[in-house]
């Protein structure tokens, strides 16, 4: 399903003493099936962004399309939540959704309120247990009884559950130690191949839109300011740092190194694996000469 | 949906009213709520409605704001109005329709009834909206110190309160992420039966108790760890400062009250 946001502006408060713009003409496209990382400072509307890719928010001004529906400020609610079976959510901190008496129950949630029969929102529930790296037992336990990260996948089950198209994740890995971020990540990078979903991914963490997406655009001050391919971002450092954003770690080592012998390696080490490539390569050249 | 709400919501600004000391302006409408009742007469109340507008309009809110955050008690006004209209007797019959019967008097106590319930309503309202929390607790505190002698516990009731209205936006913030979570899961709060509407509520006050909780057990946990140990021998960075408007707010007071006291019935 593509999505794309025509010069889109929301203000929370509308009409009130607290009247505060969020977003200023937005301009975003996200093409079915690719995986986009939307990245940019503290405050700089990357949440409040999200929440119109499903309806939650409608635009004060522009447009919104997703799939064959439009939603501007007059959309009436009502047909909202079919837009929302097809656009799943997991919000930051998304443990804080949890309220039911067992793990299972939880989970089915989400596909039983779209209309999936208990039954196989039941099997989808125990499905997502096993893939989520959670013991099997848990199913029948009550999810204020997980640990912090156990509550985490169980909610990011509780979305995954009813089978959205559209895979929208506001930092999913926020809290979480560094292994079972990494598992995380991994993840929904699998499910985005193997379910051939679109992803879009609202991070603060360089190194995540580097090495899993493939279309990234910058947000700053309400407004998307740049957007292309990992390697046309990171590529333009100055630009970035105007916008308060850093280099992934595996760009600014390979700049790094790139100072240190005079003369620049091929492409852009988006990873520690090709920076680990680029260095072999150039080590061999070297060598040869 | 709840970012209109103003109960308990302060709005910085630098008008006479936001100027007051915390102490007059709690007094006042303290016994402002007591002079409400004396009045009887078209008149009396007539001066109460002038008068709460004065106060609005040298508070710089926008009256169009404090009106639409009175919605959700606006039902309540229609009520009693509703109710004063068709239960008291008394007066000229006005309006006969099979078993319904309107009486003048009915009317009369229904729109006084509702002015007054709105002056009090708007009448607070100012106070929390030009008072910030803690200049509120401060001044409770402070008018209840009195009452130290006799044992009540005043300086953990102020902080009770001070930690109350300090959470009454964060508990918002975090309903509001809630609702928008289940409604990302296909909750629907505003469709389908009664039944059905009750049921949606429970996965969001779940939720919300839960963190409410916690909150409280990390609120506390943290001011243990700085050593709190009540108000005995505590001492304020900010010090109330009681000034001239203050008297003379407390003199317009003794005023008003002389004014309706003259012109009741």
């Amino acid at each position: 399903m593509d999505i794309s946001l025509q010069q889109v502006g929301y203000l929370y408060g509308k009409d009130t003493p607290f009247e505060k713009r969020a977003l200023q003409a937005v301009d975003v496209t996200i093409h079915s099936g690719s995986y986009t990382a939307i990245i940019g400072h503290t405050g700089s509307g990357k949440s409040t962004l999200l929440m119109h890719l499903n309806g939650l928010l409608k635009p004060s001004e522009g447009v919104v399309q997703i799939g064959d529906a439009k939603i501007s400020a007059g959309t009436k609610t009502k047909g909202l939540k079919a837009i929302r079976r097809h656009v799943g959510i997991v919000f930051q901190f998304p443990e804080h959704q949890l309220f039911e008496e067992t793990v299972e129950k939880d989970i089915m949630f989400g596909p039983m309120n779209f209309g999936v029969s208990e039954e196989e929102s039941r099997r989808r529930a125990h499905e997502l247990i096993g893939l989520l790296g959670l013991p099997a037992d848990v199913a029948l336990k009550s999810p204020f009884d997980l640990s912090g990260g156990q509550m985490r996948r169980v909610a990011i089950a509780g979305v995954l559950a009813f089978k959205p198209s559209v895979l929208v994740l506001d930092e999913p890995t926020a809290g979480l130690d560094p292994r079972g971020r990494k598992e995380i990540m991994e993840l929904f990078h699998q499910l985005h191949i193997e379910e051939n979903l679109t992803t879009i991914l609202v991070t603060h963490s360089m190194e995540d839109a580097a090495r899993y997406a493939d279309n990234v655009v910058v947000m700053h001050d309400g407004s998307s300011v740049m957007s292309g391919t990992p390697e046309e971002v990171f590529g333009n450092e100055e630009k970035l740092s105007s916008y308060r954003l850093g280099l992934p770690r595996s760009v600014k080592f390979q700049r790094d190194i790139e100072k240190m012998i005079g003369r620049a390696l091929p492409g852009l080490a988006l990873t520690e694996e090709q920076l680990a490539k680029a260095i072999a390569h150039a080590a061999t050249e070297v060598g040869d000469r | 949906m709840l970012e209109k709400m103003i109960f308990g919501r302060y709005i910085p600004g630098n008008s006479f009213v936001h100027r007051l000391d915390p102490r007059a302006k709690l007094s006042f409408v303290f016994l402002f709520i007591i002079a409400v009742f004396l009045a009887n007469t078209a008149m009396t109340y007539a001066i109460l409605v002038g008068f709460t507008l004065l106060v609005i309009f040298s508070s710089r809110i926008r009256l169009y704001f404090l009106i639409n955050g009175l919605k959700p008690i606006l039902f309540l006004i229609i009520f009693t109005l509703l109710m004063h209209l068709f239960f008291t007797k008394g007066g000229v019959l006005l309006f006969e329709w099979k078993f319904i019967k309107v009486y003048e008097e009915g009317l009369r106590q229904g729109i006084f009834i509702s002015i007054r319930f709105l002056v009090l309503v708007l009448m607070t309202s100012v106070l929390t909206l030009t008072t910030s929390p803690i200049s509120i607790t401060d001044g409770m505190e402070d008018l209840l110190g009195p009452f130290k002698r006799f044992k009540l516990p005043v300086h953990e009731l102020a902080l009770m309160m001070s930690i109350s209205l300090r959470f009454i936006p964060t508990l918002m913030d975090e309903t509001d992420k809630i609702v928008k979570a289940q409604l990302a899961r296909g909750s629907d709060i505003s469709t389908g039966s009664i039944k059905q509407r009750i049921r949606a509520v429970i996965p969001l006050l779940v939720p919300l108790f839960v963190s409410a909780f916690k909150r409280a057990e990390d609120l506390a946990v943290a001011m243990e760890v700085r050593g709190y140990r009540g108000g005995e021998g505590r001492t304020r960075y900010r010090q109330l400062k009681w000034h001239w408007r203050d008297t003379m707010v407390m003199a317009l007071f003794v005023v008003l009250v002389a004014i309706l006291l003259l012109l009741r019935g």
